[in-house]
């Protein structure tokens, strides 16, 4: 078995995968305790439906790159559901329940009237979870992804202490004279970011799993933000790895792979958190 | 020296006044109490303070320097109930408003974050997490959180709500001696005890709020329960 890890390594789309999907795992876990604190769990789902709209309509019009229309469509959506936080008319769940059903049908409804490809439920099944589409990345594509990440990440960091507080105590911050709406509109554009990378690793269905896993999981054992962030980043890099790796060599599809390794180590920690007599927040 | 200036304010939401013709001023050191029934915009006014929402019509002035270097303690969001962060990370997060777009925490706001967390009895606490202290030692980190962010004034909104005795007693005991050092406390609260005792103002939210020398109200109402 050993054997036969070591020759799928040494393949180039093998390295590819490994390489996208270590930087997408570390950036889809950074915002996770944010998302899951402000009641955005499943802004993954919701994004990646708009995105997979956007994908179909990308299609339909034969645009060279479909990212010219996926990302700032995504990005738009981003900042329109975050932004209208607490006092919005219709809350947040709501509106997020409501962009991702509508955006995936609307997706569907177009590819299905428009698509020239003769297996159509097959495309949206890999759109949808991403299928192997991982194991086929060219050397383009890993370039791309390779930089969004790490802006991705810097972004993250630099920002780090304005995030904290921004969903710690958005009016307090407001109030003192921290411009949260800014802020607020850089995570809505990391976030979109993130979820448009990660919708070649896992599919649009998973994102949310990858976002929101991690977090919970270091959220069970850990007691500062600081700690829960890093440990979250690298539980979610192990997992997508573990993920891979037994994907390639037992021939699983990868996104589900990995989301069954994120959810074993849920499980995993709410046990030692439950040992270490934490008390059990979700 | 006045602190703040408030000329014929009108508050409410979406063009309807709750609070009209309300005029007074904050100087150094004071200690004023608000008081009101509920709904009659005391929240309202503490938002309006703060610059979260405008005033339908009216002026309000705060003196030079201190637009954001007000220090604001209010009522716990629910986020806050499942947040895991430390009581330091909390606590420095007070200083953010003088950061500008300085992304990293210096040795300076280190060090004011520390002698807030010592004057407010919370610097053994430091390194515990948020979350898992008791609702006086949460209000207690958040008002070394608002310290961090003020400099001569402190608003604070019920803070003492949900709060044991003991743990009340020891919080208005921080507030006074903060006071004493002086810091103007603005408050909002329900507990006239609580004003007889600490408050130096009185202000009366309702039809026609008016803001009165503590000794004056108390005369006036005869020391009657409201």
């Amino acid at each position: 078995m050993i054997e036969t890890l070591l020759l799928y390594l040494s393949r180039p789309f093998v390295q590819y995968a490994l390489i996208v999907g270590v930087l997408i795992a570390l950036c889809s876990s950074l915002l996770g305790v944010t998302l899951v604190l402000k009641r955005f769990s499943f802004i993954g789902d919701g994004l990646s439906h708009v995105a997979f709209g956007a994908m179909a309509v990308a299609t339909v019009m034969k645009l060279g790159n479909e990212m010219l229309l996926v990302l700032p469509v995504t990005v738009l959506s981003a900042v329109l559901l975050l932004r209208t936080g607490q006092r919005a008319r219709v809350k947040g769940d709501a509106a997020l329940a409501m962009i991702s059903v509508g955006a995936l049908a609307f997706g569907y409804l177009i590819v299905n009237l428009f698509s020239t490809s003769s297996n159509l439920s097959a495309d949206v099944c890999t759109t949808l979870f991403g299928a192997t589409s991982i194991l086929t990345l060219t050397e383009r594509e890993v370039w791309m992804s390779v930089v969004l990440s790490l802006l991705v990440v810097a972004s993250f960091l630099v920002f780090y202490h304005k995030i904290f507080a921004v969903t710690f105590d958005e009016e307090f911050a407001r109030a003192t004279g921290t411009d949260a709406r800014l802020y607020n509109l850089i995570i809505a554009v990391i976030v979109a970011v993130i979820i448009v990378l990660a919708m070649n690793l896992v599919g649009s269905l998973l994102i949310s799993a990858l976002v929101i896993f991690p977090a919970l999981c270091a959220m069970r054992v850990y007691k500062s933000f600081r700690a829960v962030t890093v440990c979250a980043a690298v539980l979610s890099v192990v997992c997508a790895l573990v993920g891979l790796l037994v994907a390639i060599v037992a021939g699983t599809p990868v996104g589900s792979t990995i989301v069954a390794a994120d959810a074993l180590a849920f499980g995993i920690f709410s046990l030692i958190g439950r040992a270490k007599g934490g008390n059990a927040h979700a | 020296m006045t602190l703040l200036t408030v000329h014929e304010l009108a508050l409410g939401y979406e063009g309807k006044p709750i609070v009209e013709h309300l005029s007074f001023a904050l100087h150094e050191g004071e200690y004023l109490c608000i008081l009101g029934e509920n709904g009659s915009g005391k929240t309202t006014l503490m938002r309006t303070l703060l610059g979260l929402q405008p005033p339908l019509s009216g002026r309000l002035l705060w003196a030079e320097g201190l637009k954001n270097a007000v220090g604001y303690l209010p009522q716990q969001t629910p986020v806050q109930k499942d947040f895991p962060a430390s009581v330091r990370e909390v606590v420095l997060s007070g200083c953010q408003g003088r950061m500008g777009f300085r992304p990293f925490y210096g040795a300076a706001e280190k060090a004011m974050a520390r002698e807030n967390m010592e004057r407010t009895g919370v610097l053994a606490l430091q390194d515990r997490c948020y979350r898992e202290l008791s609702g006086g030692q949460q209000q207690r980190v958040l008002l070394a959180r608002a310290l961090c962010a003020a400099s001569r004034v402190l608003l604070l909104d019920e803070p003492a709500s949900g709060l044991d005795p003991e743990a009340r007693e020891m919080l208005y005991d921080v507030i006074e001696k903060l006071n004493r050092e002086g810091m103007a406390v603005v408050m909002i609260t329900h507990d006239l005890d609580v004003a007889r005792r600490y408050a130096s103002h009185i202000l009366r939210m309702g039809r026609n709020p008016v803001l009165v020398p503590k000794t004056e109200h108390f005369a006036r109402k005869g020391g009657e329960q409201a």
